[in-house]
């Protein structure tokens, strides 16, 4: 009786005594995560003394409308795309952010004209540039290293496993530029149905040699187990593996899928003062180039860009890594928000359907 | 409440029939009467003792998933944000061409939905039925949220045309009520055409009749490699001499006590492009290092994860029955001259087929409803049912057809689970 | 089982064939779980013997793994090792933020489970017991019905426990159970339920009614018959019961996908997460570790059976 006794006092200890300040962060785990708890939420626990639980998902819009509409809403600042923003704000999920209480940036400037172009929405504010780009095993193509999207369907030459994501976004515009695509046209072409076949049909020339993934830590884990000799994967997962790691990695820039990540609040989030004050904190110009130097992504303030300087490792220079250098950029699709926030539900259907059928 | 009722309703009756003169007892009730009720308490008391549990089981368990089932037929998503449309809808037949009114009702709910930023739930609704709608719910709401002037027909199709199309009226008038029975055909990759008739989905986009089939298949297939896997096993401890087979009778028991997800990574580890078992393969030079074998993210690896993590469950009814089995009648029929192979037969097979069928039966209902292990190492091809729940229950988020489905699955399970409990009798599952 | 002296060759060769047969099965039970023990003293990131692990070379071995799991998530994984670490472990490192959620909801839950269970299962073995059978289909059903099923049910009753009485009318306001300790701890009882009946009916069913009988014409009340008499003779199956619900919830993760939030991360959630994400040699270790716990838990349900079988009588001939 009396074991009981202390036993449930200590549990109720355990269990129910963290009412301190506390603020949940959904993001998309392995190393963005760690960069985040790096840049961002050290240095706000330091300052305001706000614990930050970082919490992965494969995709954090999946879970923050799954949160919202069984009403019971965990985590108070997810880590979106800017199409699942859209269509999360147009939906009602989502808290209104004015940009005037962003903070300015170190010389004056507002925020809104310190944030690059379409980097603030109704309910959003973006932190960061991605790309989604082709990587290679280098010790798989030692004579011969692929170059192009092209040589991504073309298993005769590049012989071993491709992955992909599981998910239509980032795959349907792949197939288009290795079918011959350019890439400014890859939305035109993906609006009609003759595109979105085409696409189907150009990957359908690859599945039985695809490995889909869903996190965005499993393709660098995929290539570095040499489970796949080529993989799409998150540029900054794969910079964090080659330089981070040592691993024997190359990136092909061609084809790249350029993206804003967005933070958001959703209504209803349990602790929505704390998550205000964190994406003020996390998205100021300081932060933002800090975040830099631990993953191969742009900041998406225009005087964070000056601040950026070298990875952690004191030696790397992170320009030439990130998806906005200027040679990165030559053959990239720009994300096409608009387009998504329409046609996602319709694809994402369509393509599983695709994917079961095997 | 209804549970003090339990015990009258079981009444006993007098067993001796007709007596000469009643049996009194000592206060001079009838004897029957006294014992009835001393029967009747006595049920109350051991209803009593399992009542706490049974309604905790409700609770938390049996109405929750009628709860969550319930939205396999009942979605509001339509009907409740536009109801100036459903109103007309009621009002009118099925094929009725939409008339001013008609153009008005859904020109004013679309506006409404937009502003108070629910049009995405009407358009998910819609889409349920008829894929690729939802945009065009978007898109308007977000060019007449401000307002939205008459002529409201000509407007409407300004902003899309596709707002003339009967077969979206039809899909509307089907969404505008509550209940609706279309996630069910939806399940089963039916839907309904303009004129509300129930016909195949287009072939790109049937799969769940392909999944339930590949589910049952797999389950199949697994049940009998348990069985193949799983006799021989349960045979050799069952003609061991007791201090020996419990020996190894830990070798079946450990991996019944791991980590599901410990079983699951060490299968990963074995059997990936880099794992031990190509590793080996290839340095025992069976295969050249270019081609190893792909085990792993595929039908392959569902099947071999998933026949070991069941494997137990086969082995320890089979042993069960197979102890109690006794030597001498295959001895017997040695003696008369069958030979090894007919006794075996003949004689030893058919008197574990109690075992065989408790043991196939409960592999075959817990793989159908597997969902971890395919998730972690079926790749694409060896997805079941569960996980096509799964992805509609976090990822596409379409809660109703994944409740439909769920449905269905269900449905199975417990016709199973009932059969089992026929042939079997759900007291006699034993655990180790 | 020796070949018998009349066996034709043709049977002895069968008889060996089949014994090695035995062998490889075995073999294909047991050794996926042990490949992984070497595999976690990896001193590579990889998941396969390295060149120097084959060698028996120490450099191929290390315990960084382990240690990793200490280390993960901690605020300062780099300072000097001394009682502000451990403390900073304790507090942050996620591996060990999910153990000791693993133990409070497998300890809650288990509670939960075993005297609701218990007390079902001396109702369910009294010959008067009514609608035996169909209440007893209905309390193993959990471990019957699909997980994803249970799950999903779970995840939208927890999410608002209170839309039930809006079924009577009534439209209160309350909290909400998913994201909380209770609510995983409830899931989990309900889970391990099936494996608390299954144990006890089974050691009730060796169990002479005549005992308490005879305990009750001595006088002795129903509670000092219950705590005197029946339960020393049901213990074995009530404890061995409760590891089995233990278990259950120890190796639940569906479940928590759906309805725990960020402060109820268990050991099988931190590992599923890590599984579909980087799979580093670390969930060996975590796996290993599980391994051995799951040794030390079978030889303690041996060793209460073999007791249990022991005080009934019913020792294996």
């Amino acid at each position: 009786m009396k074991t009981t006794l202390i036993m449930s006092t200590a549990l109720a200890g355990i269990a129910f005594g963290a009412a301190a300040q506390e603020v949940n962060v959904v993001s998309w785990g392995g190393a963005y995560e760690t960069s985040q708890v790096e840049a961002y939420n050290k240095p706000f626990t330091e300052e305001t003394g706000i614990k930050v639980t970082m919490i992965a998902a494969d995709n954090p819009a999946t879970p923050l409308r799954a949160q919202v509409e069984a009403r019971n809403v965990s985590g108070d600042v997810f880590d979106v795309e800017v199409s699942d923003a859209i269509r999360l704000c147009d939906e009602g999920a989502l808290v209104e952010i004015d940009p005037a209480m962003l903070p300015a940036a170190p010389d004056g400037t507002p925020a809104i004209d310190d944030f690059v172009e379409g980097a603030l929405l109704d309910c959003a504010v973006a932190n960061i540039v991605w790309g989604t780009v082709i990587s290679y095993n280098t010790t798989k193509f030692e004579d011969n290293p692929p170059t192009s999207a092209v040589d991504f369907f073309d298993t005769e030459t590049f012989p071993g496993k491709r992955g992909l994501p599981k998910n239509p976004k980032r795959t349907l515009y792949l197939a288009l530029i290795a079918d011959g695509v350019a890439a400014a046209d890859v939305y035109d072409v993906l609006d009609t149905d003759e595109g979105v076949q085409r696409a189907f049909d150009k990957l359908d020339t690859i599945k039985n040699d695809v490995v889909w993934w869903e996190a965005g830590a499993q393709p660098v884990q995929l290539l570095a187990d040499g489970e796949v000799s080529m993989t799409t994967a998150y540029n900054g997962r794969i910079f964090d593996a080659m330089v981070g790691e040592n691993q024997p990695f190359e990136v092909i820039w061609d084809g790249q899928y350029m993206d804003l990540d967005m933070f958001v609040i959703p209504v209803d989030a349990p602790n929505p003062e704390e998550a205000m004050e964190y994406l003020k904190f996390a998205t100021d110009t300081q932060r933002l180039a800090d975040q830099a130097q631990y993953i191969s992504y742009g900041p998406a303030r225009k005087s964070s860009a000056e601040l950026v300087g070298m990875y952690k490792d004191g030696t790397t220079e992170m320009a030439p890594h990130m998806p906005t250098a200027p040679a990165n950029l030559e053959s990239a699709v720009l994300d096409n928000p608009e387009f998504w926030a329409d046609h996602s539900a319709q694809l994402t259907e369509r393509f599983n359907s695709w994917l079961a059928n095997s | 409440m209804t549970a003090l009722n339990f015990g009258d309703d079981m009444a006993i009756t007098d067993p001796s029939g007709p007596a000469t003169g009643p049996l009194t007892t000592a206060d001079g009730k009838p004897l029957v009467k006294a014992l009835a009720r001393s029967q009747a308490r006595l049920r109350r008391k051991a209803f009593f003792l399992v009542l706490p549990l049974l309604a905790f089981v409700l609770i938390t368990f049996v109405v929750p998933i009628g709860q969550m089932l319930q939205r396999s037929f009942y979605n509001d998503g339509f009907s409740a944000n536009m109801p100036l449309t459903s109103a007309w809808f009621a009002q009118t037949e099925r094929g009725t061409v939409p008339d001013d009114a008609a153009w008005q009702a859904l020109a004013l709910d679309l506006q409404a939905s937009a502003e108070a930023r629910n049009i995405g739930t009407v358009g998910t609704r819609v889409n349920y039925d008829m894929p690729g709608t939802r945009s065009l719910f978007t898109s308007t709401g977000r060019k007449v949220r401000r307002g939205i002037d008459p002529p409201y027909q000509q407007t409407l199709l300004e902003i899309d045309d596709e707002w003339a199309d009967p077969q979206l009226w039809s899909t509307m008038r089907e969404a505008s009520k509550p209940y609706t029975a279309n996630f069910y055909l939806a399940s089963v990759d039916r839907t309904r055409d303009a004129e509300g008739n129930i016909e195949q989905v287009d072939e790109r986009q049937r799969v769940y009749v392909m999944l339930f089939w590949r589910t049952f298949w797999l389950s199949g297939l697994i049940t009998a490699l348990t069985f193949v896997l799983g006799f021989p096993i349960a045979h050799l401890l069952a003609t061991l001499p007791m201090r020996k087979s419990n020996l190894l009778m830990i070798l079946v028991l450990l991996p019944f006590w791991t980590s599901l997800l410990v079983r699951t990574t060490s299968w990963m580890v074995l059997l990936q492009q880099q794992g031990v078992i190509n590793d080996l393969l290839v340095w025992i030079g069976i295969i050249p290092d270019g081609q190893r074998w792909q085990m792993i993210y595929n039908q392959t690896g569902t099947i071999i994860a998933m026949t070991h993590i069941l494997l137990p469950f086969m082995i320890l009814p089979l042993y069960s029955v197979m102890r109690t089995i006794n030597p001498s009648y295959v001895r017997a029929a040695r003696s008369l001259g069958a030979t090894s192979w007919t006794a075996f037969r003949r004689i030893y097979f058919p008197q574990t087929l109690p075992g065989l069928g408790a043991g196939a039966m409960l592999v075959f209902i817990l793989a159908v409803g597997y969902y971890i292990t395919p998730a972690l190492v079926g790749g694409s091809s060896g997805q079941l049912i569960s996980n096509m729940i799964a992805q509609h229950m976090t990822g596409t988020l379409n809660w109703s057809i994944a409740a439909a489905l769920a449905a269905l699955l269900l449905g199975a399970v417990l016709a199973l689970y009932w059969l089992y409990d026929r042939l079997v009798g759900v007291d006699n599952l034993k655990l180790g | 089982m020796a070949v018998p002296s009349y066996a034709t060759p043709l049977e002895r060769i069968w008889h060996y064939a089949y014994v090695a047969i035995c062998v490889a099965i075995f073999f294909f039970l047991i050794a996926p779980i042990i490949v992984i023990i070497p595999l976690s003293f990896n001193a590579e990131p990889y998941f396969t013997f390295t060149e120097k692990m084959r060698s028996f070379d120490p450099e191929g071995y290390s315990l960084r793994w382990y240690d990793s799991l200490l280390t993960f998530g901690m605020q300062a994984p780099d300072a000097v090792r001394d009682t502000s670490w451990w403390a900073d472990a304790w507090a942050n490192a996620k591996w060990v933020k999910a153990a000791k959620n693993s133990i409070i909801i497998g300890v809650c839950s288990t509670i939960v489970a075993t005297s609701l269970g218990t007390l079902a299962a001396l109702g369910l073995s009294r010959p008067e017991m009514p609608f035996r059978r169909a209440i007893m289909a209905i309390l193993i059903s959990p471990m019957i019905v699909p997980l994803i099923i249970t799950a999903t049910g779970m995840f939208f009753f927890y999410s608002n426990p209170c839309e039930l009485l809006t079924i009577f009318g009534f439209s209160p306001q309350c909290g909400r159970l998913a994201g909380t300790y209770v609510g995983v701890i409830l899931a989990h009882a309900t889970l391990g339920i099936p494996f608390v009946i299954i144990t006890v009916t089974a050691t009730l069913v060796g169990f002479d009614q005549s005992l308490n009988r005879a305990a009750a014409s001595l006088g002795a009340n129903p509670r000092v018959t219950f705590f005197r008499v029946t339960m020393p003779l049901i213990l074995p199956g009530v404890v061995s019961g409760a590891l089995f619900a233990f278990v259950t919830s120890f190796d639940e993760v569906v479940a928590v996908l759906f309805i725990a939030g960020p402060d109820q991360q268990t050991i099988p959630r931190q590992m599923w997460n890590g599984i579909r994400e980087q799979i580093s040699p670390a969930i060996l270790a975590v796996a290993t570790l599980l391994v051995i716990f799951s040794i030390a838990l079978l030889t303690t349900v041996e060793l209460l059976r073999r007791r249990s079988e022991r005080i009934r009588g019913l020792s294996p001939q």
